[in-house]
């Protein structure tokens, strides 16, 4: 067995899928190491491919005129990075950037989406095991926003 | 001591932590100057004439001539003592309450999970443990709060990572322009932190929304009640069970709290307006 | 059992006046029955008697002229145990210090003159919270060790007493000196008594007393008997804690919240409710402080006030707090239940709000559902 496929199968996001459509997913994966302070992607960019974090931490971060980059979260160890390859029009909506050394498997999520409009039932797989993604991201979005270390009461400003 | 007694201390030092927070230590006015206490214990403050106030004792239990308490400016009395000064007098009653389980935990790995303020109830822990290295297995703190600016401890938390012995991992809910460390909720620290779930201890302070959903992540990960410690907060008047507000279902918190392994109130926690 | 006319009941208090108690007991006062101090015969309620349902209360007069023919006013004994406003201590500053001097608590003896089966009961229950727990309220114990106990069995019943319910009257039982029994016959006029310590020995020795009768004996059994078969109200208590904190979300939470006003009235007149609150204070020069402790309720808005808002701030959380409380958490607390069914919340209720009636409502359709699991 392949190394990558070893890597993946127990992966989360490629668990328990049919052997057919793991090996799919590995045909359109590689290995890809980021050292610290490289981007993986920027703003704008087209979004073709997206990440599993094996190793290591990386910035999301969005550019402000005023203050230049801040980062809005990190995401470590076993992180699936990247959906814009899915919605239209396909191009990041952040940058991302390594803060330490980071290896990742790279997705051609380009050539995923071809043939998940050939075959839905694999379509269908990775959109549940991608909305898993989501539904975890924005709970814990929602709570970051919450802001419950504040003193304050949530107020309505003026 | 007489429980309904406030025993005078003199401020020896006042240390602005953030903006908002800051850490009193305080030395007996008479006599025997020191205090004994266990790890997540409490003492009711008293600003003469303006009121009292319970907070958490956050020194080292093996450093008993200085009483140190950590806390923020939020209400009436705490307000007050944050325009003490050195030389000021503060009312002290207690030790009252219950502790971490410093020494049960002995020979487990031990995870200290904290939010905002409540590193400051769990520092006494982090201390003893590390008095004791030797008689745990991994130890890992993880710390969550606002912005960068609101990290307490830090000179602490700088002197804990030195060491080599310690995992020390903070995170921010919002990041400021200088920051480059984590940026998230405290429970994405729980995915990047492999553990046993047989053989740990997890002892979590801060407030109670954070405190749901990190026994949330660590019941996913597989973690018994009984290796979950959370410390509890209610309204204190007297800290000695006889003015009654600080129940909470059939437990005092003063008195049956503020730590509670998490199987003796999982009945409890969540139920709203409790 | 002794036996003793009703005249010499006189007696017995100017006994114990002579030992240095102060006697208080039930008195007349606004139309109402209360407790104070009382020195003879001539300051109770004679041949007063009452008349009490949910959200009411009257007085009325008997037609015949027993000292004890009424049930519970609003006033509890709690009044003499710990005042409703009490000093704790004071305390001066100085430079570099701040002394406390300690209130003396007064060094009065009480005798609690006609004390009843329920209110004993709710003392006994008062002494776990205050002195059987790791720390002891000083200033409660110190009144309470004094105090001479003249009990007496109810013979009435109320319209809202349920003491037989809750096993806690009303028949006078645990630790009392001396408990009476009033009889009136179309002849006589006597008290059974019954000593119950060697206090109560030494007081009644000092009085012509003699020896009761067996037929004077089950009259005042019949008569207990007759007020505990006659209680205007009654509180299924089986099961009661599992009931209460298995239906946290009860729908009929909701129903009383409509009606309660969140008054506190019945934690006013509850003979076990306990909580306080602290009022430190200093003079205008900011050197004297003082702290005072004052009668709390959990229905006040800030009772459970922690940085930034109440806990329970809506008004059927109060209520359920209260309730569940007092008859279900209290056991696992201090092993007993906290209501001792004296049914003066009901009657001091403003909207007649009857804990009897909220026990069956939430009992009650526990019961259809269960009947529907097994259809």
């Amino acid at each position: 067995m392949d190394s990558l496929e070893r890597i993946l199968k127990d992966h989360p996001f490629v668990k328990n899928l049919s052997p057919d459509h793991i090996q799919l997913i590995v045909g359109c994966a590689k290995n890809i190491v980021f050292e610290p302070g490289r981007f993986l992607f920027k703003e704008d960019e087209d979004a073709s491919e997206f990440y599993i974090i094996r190793t290591g931490k990386v910035a999301l971060e969005i550019y402000t005129p005023e203050y230049g980059p801040i980062t809005i979260q990190t995401l470590g160890n076993g992180e699936v990075l990247g959906w814009s390859w899915l919605v239209p029009p396909y191009e990041w909506r952040f940058d991302c950037r390594a803060v330490e050394l980071t290896r990742a498997i790279a997705l051609d999520g380009k050539c995923l989406r071809g043939k998940c409009e050939q075959e839905p039932k694999l379509g269908y797989e990775l959109m549940k095991r991608l909305s898993s993604v989501f539904e975890g991201r924005l709970y814990a979005m929602r709570l970051q926003l919450l802001d419950i270390y504040s003193s304050q009461e949530p107020k309505q400003s003026k | 001591m007489c429980s309904m007694i406030p025993h005078p201390y003199k401020i020896d030092r006042v240390i602005k932590e953030t903006h908002d927070t800051f850490t009193l230590e305080l030395k007996s006015c008479n006599g025997n100057g020191n205090f004994e206490f266990k790890a997540g214990q409490f003492n009711m403050l008293y600003v003469f004439g303006v009121g009292e106030v319970p907070i958490s004792i956050s020194g080292d239990p093996n450093e008993i001539d200085t009483l140190v308490h950590t806390t923020r400016a939020v209400g009436t009395v705490t307000k007050e003592i944050a325009k003490l000064k050195k030389g000021n007098i503060i009312g002290v009653r207690g030790p009252f309450g219950t502790s971490w389980p410093v020494v049960e935990a002995k020979g487990n790995d031990v995870i200290i999970i904290a939010g905002g303020i409540g590193l400051a109830p769990l520092r006494p822990a982090i201390r003893q443990i590390i008095s004791q290295r030797k008689s745990y297995g991994k130890v890992v703190l993880l710390y969550g709060t606002r912005t960068p600016e609101d990290i307490l401890l830090r000179r602490e938390l700088e002197r804990l990572r030195s060491r080599l012995d310690i995992d020390i991992d903070v995170t921010v809910d919002r990041a400021t322009r200088e920051w480059t460390g984590n940026v998230g909720v405290v429970t994405s620290l729980l995915s990047s932190t492999p553990f046993d779930p047989i053989n740990t201890t997890v002892m979590i302070c801060g407030p109670e929304i954070m405190m749901r959903y990190t026994i949330s992540e660590l019941e996913k990960r597989g973690l018994n009640h009984d290796n979950i410690f959370v410390s509890m907060e209610r309204n204190m008047k007297c800290g000695v069970g006889f003015c009654g507000h600080c129940q909470y279902g059939t437990e005092f918190i003063c008195k049956d709290g503020p730590v509670f392994s998490f199987t003796r109130i999982k009945d409890l926690f969540g139920k709203r307006e409790l | 059992m002794k036996k003793i006319d009703s005249f010499e009941f006189n007696s017995l208090l100017i006994a114990l006046q002579q030992n240095g108690y102060k006697t208080v007991g039930p008195t007349v006062q606004n139309e109402v029955i209360v407790y104070d101090e009382i020195n003879s015969i001539d300051d109770l309620p004679v041949g007063w008697g009452d008349s009490q349902e949910g959200g009411k209360y009257r007085i009325k007069r008997r037609n015949d002229h027993s000292y004890f023919g009424y049930v519970l006013g609003p006033i509890t004994w709690k009044k003499f145990l710990y005042p409703s406003v009490q000093k704790l201590w004071q305390a001066k500053l100085t430079n570099s210090n701040f002394d406390i001097t300690s209130e003396t608590v007064e060094e009065t003896k009480y005798a609690f003159i006609g004390i009843r089966a329920c209110e004993l009961k709710a003392i006994q229950i008062q002494d776990k919270v205050f002195t059987e727990g790791d720390f002891v309220n000083q200033t409660y114990k110190k009144i309470r060790d004094k105090i001479f106990i003249l009990a007496v069995n109810c013979v009435v019943t109320g319209g809202t007493c349920f003491c037989a319910s809750m096993g806690a009257g009303p028949k006078v039982t645990g630790m009392f000196d001396l408990s009476l029994t009033e009889i009136i016959t179309n002849d006589e006029h006597y008290f059974l008594v019954e000593t119950g310590s060697e206090r109560g020995i030494q007081i009644l020795s000092g009085i012509s007393s003699h020896d009761a009768d067996d037929h004077e004996i089950n009259s005042g059994n019949e008569l207990i008997n007759n007020a505990s078969a006659n209680m205007g109200r009654s509180m299924n208590i089986s099961g009661i804690e599992e009931i209460l904190t298995n239906n946290f979300e009860h729908p009929e939470w909701e129903v009383v919240a409509e009606k309660c006003l969140s008054c506190a009235n019945c934690t006013m007149v509850c003979p076990t409710c306990f909580c306080t609150t602290i009022n430190d204070s200093t003079d205008l020069r900011g050197e004297i402080a003082e702290r005072w402790q004052k009668w709390d309720s959990c229905f006040n808005a800030d009772f459970s006030y922690i940085h930034g808002g109440s806990i329970r701030s809506s008004t059927k959380s109060r209520y359920r707090q209260w309730m569940t409380h007092k008859l279900a958490t209290w056991h696992g607390q201090f092993r007993s239940s906290g209501c001792v069914g004296c049914g003066r919340c009901i009657t001091w209720c403003p909207v007649g709000i009857d804990i009897t009636a909220e026990v069956q409502a939430i009992r009650g359709s526990q019961q259809y559902q269960k009947t529907l699991n097994e259809e």
